[in-house]
């Protein structure tokens, strides 16, 4: 999902953020929340979306920032369609983990955190997805494959559109 | 008061209907479905249907043995329960074939069987006897893999929601002092024990409290909460009822973590259900008591494992820790009075008190009560997870239910309590493993994660492991895990790279000594353990790097050099063409060699020789 | 309040009950450094460098954050509270940079003063520094963030006005930085450059821009003084050198009110000899303006005018 400047779909998104901002403008911690929705919805949280949850929620712009900064699940720039997690937790990391991450990378010819260009994949690592008894693994967007070997990769990744 | 009489006989009617039929269960945990459970579902419902059977399909979630995933479980009525391993879509027709048309179960695919009241089968393992469960216990993880967890019919007829029934008839100081019998420790890391932990809350003064439940299990190698959630959520939900009466709150937030998907969906639905049945909101079952539950994923900080890291981030803040005192139970979720216990700690409490705090104190050694859910993970044969009696040895758990040692290499080490344990060596296998024990070790029980490492595992390479990780995570409130961690970081990777000094031990005792000693959170000042417990138990590995530039266990790269052996060579050429670096020269047919100036120690030669004829030391 | 009775470096001592160890030990004359605490908004507990030696306790103790009990022992100088205190300050100099001595600050740095007090002649431990561009985009302060400790101080501080909340932390770990939003120059943002946070900053992270290269800390003598253009009352200090004023400072604001930039240069163009044109944000751009603008005196000037020409 990529932000969309075309009327009817930037239309029906500002119609989600202002439902969103009624469902939680009243509601005691919401900013994580209404971060992770908004994120939901534009795909990535532009610096426009972000000074509106900032009025919205009636929170400083800079503590908003503060909060999208530290926490590795807001992304301030557009990311593909299908996020790609390589696990690199330990017991992935004995059983060759960043081999699969090798791969994925050759693969897609990007380098960490970075987004292919047709906006399909980026590519990621995560510390441990509590799937330890599968190592190596990845996960790519809420499924995880297991059990990986490095050739497995480019025809999983193959898989996705 | 109200209570649950007429639902349950209802609800057991049911379970015991469908426990009575032709079943087949499917295993769709994470780590089942990661291994494929859909498609094995999907293809258990289409064989069905193709044959017209008969057969009541269901699922469950994982029962411990990961390292058999997908998992199948079929039972015929009036037979035993047959659990299959590593069934692969594929294995689905041929499964439903034998077992349910032919009566038949596939005895080379059986894992272990569980009888009940009817005779088994000869041949497959009875669970309760089988290597991997014969040590175990199954009491905070008894509904794991036996129970639809989705289903509050379930959960009901399996004695849930008996503990807040009975909980409701009594004073709430009864509860905390029920849970202080029991023994239980805070089974998230720092072992306090609940039923004071409940005390100082029920004793704060405020007129709103809250209970909150720590779901964001981040350790790597750590899935006992993930299992727990996605297998028993009503067990969570009913432990936080409990907590919340006896200690005033009416309200209570699950910090989940993001990466937890089917659990957040499955603690959802479970939320769900026990509304529905008037078992969270206002007046719970006519008692006066009013209770509702909130979920809060995270949104990716390893830190807001920590308690008033967590409390800030349900706050919408940066995940920061505070400063304590003030402690949560007087000043926690806004500054209410607020009791926080991790997943498994509240899962144990309705066995608690439906079966009594005596029942659980039997169980376990004199300072550590009850018993430990662990996930073994690494160089272990079985990987998975388990629950134990607390003073069971680590050679129990890596050699009986463990399996032992992968591909038969040696143990070296495990690794106990994430990044903020420490590894501990084989001389000390048999130590009976509770709290106390393993914090005199230089490790700590943390949540449970066990990671198996064997002799071909860099000592030096794991703590530079961990201390990346805590790195990364460090919230960077203060001086000495923010710098710290850096600095002790880079000195590994120049240990790891063959350029270190024998001061940089001296440096890095130093900083374990003082990043212990002074950062702000319970993260900070353990993040050392890694590094400190392998310079105890393993200082000759960092020697060798520092000294002999080598690096012992083959792992460091930089340390590494790669030769070809004369004698096993035939000069076929592949090496050569995988050398990314022109590297390796040679006649063809006649042996090679490689230029270790120019070799960049990638390993690419390596895998493509068929001959064995390259070795890296 | 009652009283609690303790022990400071062998030293009996009573104070009332609710105080910190902190302010128990300096009332007793003890010195303990501190660099993110702030009386004024207390209990940050993030630098670490306050931390002594309570005895029974499992850590060191920040001793900002900490209250004093009946009967405690503390050490305030102990040998593991003096290496941690060196290796705080190491760890903090290896990703300073080392230019004192061409810092304004230097002569007026905390991490300087603890350095020499704890004899730091450099740091033991190399590796990555931040390198971040010097933000002076801002016509009055200049913001190091290479030379900032992550104390927090300038954060609270602004914290405490409302509708400002320019800047904060944002990031995390090694990479964590003081930023307005979206991590932009200071000018891009909404600061109205009141200067609160050069009074609590104790490193030389963030400086005035017009007293940049023009003395020594040392050369410099302070006089206070409180700001006539309103009735609140804020405190500055004119700044001396020699007989000459070369620049006003914040010093702290009146009860209830921020300190104001109008202020600060109202009393530059009282005191200052050669003050600077003066500065404000127009069209999201700082543009040079008349005095009587900035100090809000153009409709009274305006009318004084045309009472004249009448």
């Amino acid at each position: 999902m990529s932000s969309c400047t075309c009327g009817e779909h930037a239309e029906s998104q500002e119609v989600a953020m202002q439902k969103l901002f009624d469902k939680y403008r009243d509601y005691k911690g919401g900013l994580i929340p209404v971060l992770q929705e908004a994120q939901n919805i534009y795909g990535y949280l532009p610096k426009e979306v972000l000074q509106q949850i900032a009025k919205e929620l009636r929170i400083p712009f800079s503590k908003v920032y503060g909060v999208c900064t530290f926490y590795a699940q807001f992304h301030l720039k557009p990311r593909g369609r299908n996020i790609i997690r390589v696990c690199l937790g330990t017991a992935c990391h004995v059983r060759g983990g960043s081999k699969i991450f090798e791969a994925a990378k050759e693969h897609l010819g990007i380098d960490h955190g970075e987004t292919t260009e047709d906006l399909k994949f980026t590519l990621e690592t995560v510390a441990c997805i509590g799937a330890c008894g599968l190592s190596p693994c990845m996960m790519i967007n809420d499924d995880t494959h297991g059990r990986l070997v490095p050739k497995q990769v480019g025809g999983i990744l193959d898989s996705y559109e | 008061m109200k209570n649950l009489d007429q639902v349950r006989l209802k609800y057991q009617e049911q379970y015991k209907q469908k426990l009575g039929k032709n079943r087949i269960v499917v295993g769709l945990g994470t780590c089942g479905i990661a291994a494929g459970g859909d498609k094995v579902m999907q293809n258990v419902k289409e064989e069905v249907a193709a044959r017209g059977l008969d057969v009541e399909i269901d699922f469950t979630s994982c029962i411990g043995m990961c390292y058999r995933e997908p998992m199948v479980e079929i039972a015929l009525a009036g037979a035993p329960s047959v659990i299959y391993g590593d069934i692969f879509a594929d294995k689905v027709e041929k499964l439903i074939e034998s077992h349910i048309v032919n009566k038949t179960p596939v005895y080379e695919w059986a894992v272990i069987q569980i009888p009940g009241e009817a005779t088994p089968y000869e041949g497959i393992d009875i669970m309760e006897k089988s290597a991997y469960y014969e040590k175990q216990v199954r009491s905070v993880t008894s509904r794991l893999g036996r129970t639809n967890p989705e289903s509050i019919i379930d959960y009901i007829a399996t004695g849930g929601y008996e503990g807040i029934e009975k909980a409701l008839q009594v004073e709430r100081p009864a509860i905390i002092d029920e849970i202080k019998k029991s023994g239980l420790r805070g089974r998230g890391g720092g072992g306090f024990p609940t039923g004071t932990k409940w005390q100082f809350v029920y004793d704060a003064r405020g007129d709103k409290k809250y209970a909150v439940c720590n779901a964001d299990e981040g350790d790597p190698g750590a899935f006992m909460d993930r299992s727990v959630l996605e297998g028993d959520p009503h067990s969570v939900l009913e432990g936080m009822m409990i907590a919340g009466y006896a200690i005033g709150a009416d309200e209570g937030y699950i910090y989940c973590r993001a990466e937890y998907p089917l659990a957040i969906r499955r603690l959802n639905l479970a939320i769900a259900q026990a509304e529905e049945h008037g078992l969270l909101g206002d007046n719970i079952l006519d008692s006066g008591f009013s209770f509702r539950i909130k979920i809060k994923a995270g949104a990716g900080a390893f830190v807001c494992g920590e308690e008033t890291a967590l409390l800030n981030s349900i706050e919408g803040l940066r995940g920061m820790p505070r400063v304590r005192p003030p402690f949560p139970a007087n000043k926690g979720l806004w500054q209410k009075p607020t009791v926080l216990n991790n997943v498994e700690t509240y899962a144990n409490v309705p066995f608690i008190i439906r079966y009594g705090g005596d029942w659980y104190a039997d169980m376990g050694t004199e300072m550590s009560k009850g018993s430990k859910v662990f996930c073994l993970t690494g160089k272990v044969n079985n990987t998975g997870l388990m629950e134990v009696p607390m003073g069971i040895t680590l050679r129990d758990i890596i050699f009986s239910i463990g399996g032992g040692i992968q591909d038969g290499k040696k143990f070296k080490a495990v690794q106990s309590g994430g990044p903020s344990g420490g590894c501990i060596p084989a001389e000390h296998l048999d130590t009976s493993i509770d709290y106390d024990s393993l914090t005199a070790l230089g490790a700590i029980m943390g949540s449970g994660g066990l990671v198996v490492m064997d002799e071909t595992t860099c000592m030096v390479d794991v703590a530079k492991f961990f201390l990346n990780f805590t790195q990364l995570e460090s919230c960077g409130k203060c001086t000495p895990c923010r710098e710290g961690t850096k600095r002790m970081l880079e000195i590994l990777q120049r240990i790891c790279d063959g350029k270190g000094e024998m001061e940089d031990i001296d440096t890095l005792d130093r900083l374990c000594r003082v990043i212990k000693n002074t950062a702000l959170c319970g993260l900070g000042q353990t993040c050392p353990n890694p590094i400190a417990t392998t310079l105890r138990y393993f200082r000759s590995e960092y020697e060798a790097h520092i000294i002999d530039k080598r690096c012992p266990a083959g792992v460091c790269s930089a340390l590494l050099v790669y030769t070809i052996l004369a004698n096993k060579c035939t000069g076929c050429g592949a090496c050569v063409r995988s050398c990314p670096a022109g590297a390796i020269t040679g006649e063809k047919k006649g042996p090679h060699a490689i230029d270790t100036d120019k070799c960049i120690k990638c390993g690419a030669c390596i895998q493509k020789c068929k001959f064995d004829a390259i070795i890296k030391a | 309040m009652a009283n609690v009775i303790l022990t400071i470096n062998g030293k009996e001592i009573v104070v009332k009950a609710g105080t910190t160890v902190l302010d128990a030990a300096q009332e007793a004359g003890f010195f303990i450094p501190t660099f993110c605490h702030d009386p004024l908004n207390p209990g940050f507990g993030a630098c670490r460098i306050c931390v002594v030696e309570i005895k029974g306790a499992r850590t060191l103790v920040a001793s900002c954050c900490t209250e004093v009990a009946h009967g405690m022992v503390v050490e305030t100088e102990s040998p593991a509270v003096v290496e941690a205190r060196k290796t705080i300050i190491e760890l903090l100099l290896a990703n300073h940079p080392a230019d004192c001595l061409t810092c304004d600050k230097n002569g007026d740095c905390r991490l300087q003063d603890y350095a020499y007090r704890y004899d730091i002649r450099g740091s033991s431990f190399r590796g990555e520094k931040h390198n971040y561009p010097i933000d002076d985009s801002n016509p009055y302060i200049i913001r190091d963030m290479n030379k900032c400790i992550l104390c927090g101080r300038c954060v609270r501080t602004c914290e405490q006005v409302q509708d400002r909340q320019v800047i904060n932390f944002a990031f995390r770990g090694f990479n964590t930085k003081v930023a307005p939003a979206m991590d932009t120059e200071l000018a891009e943002s909404d600061c109205v450059s009141c200067a609160r946070c050069l009074v609590v900053c104790p490193v030389g992270a963030l400086s005035y821009k017009n007293l940049a290269g023009k003395a020594r800390a040392y050369e410099i003598r302070k006089e206070p003084v409180t700001c006539p253009f309103c009735d609140a009352g804020c405190r500055f200090d004119l700044n001396y050198k020699g007989e000459k004023v070369i620049g006003v400072t914040a010093k702290e604001s009146g009860e209830g009110r921020p300190l104001c930039l109008k202020g600060r240069l109202g009393l530059e163009l009282l005191y200052v000899d050669k003050p600077l044109t003066p500065m404000l944000k127009k069209d999201d751009r700082f543009v040079e303006v008349s005095w009587a603008e900035v100090l809000g005196m153009d409709n009274v000037l305006k009318k004084l005018i045309e009472l004249k020409s009448n």
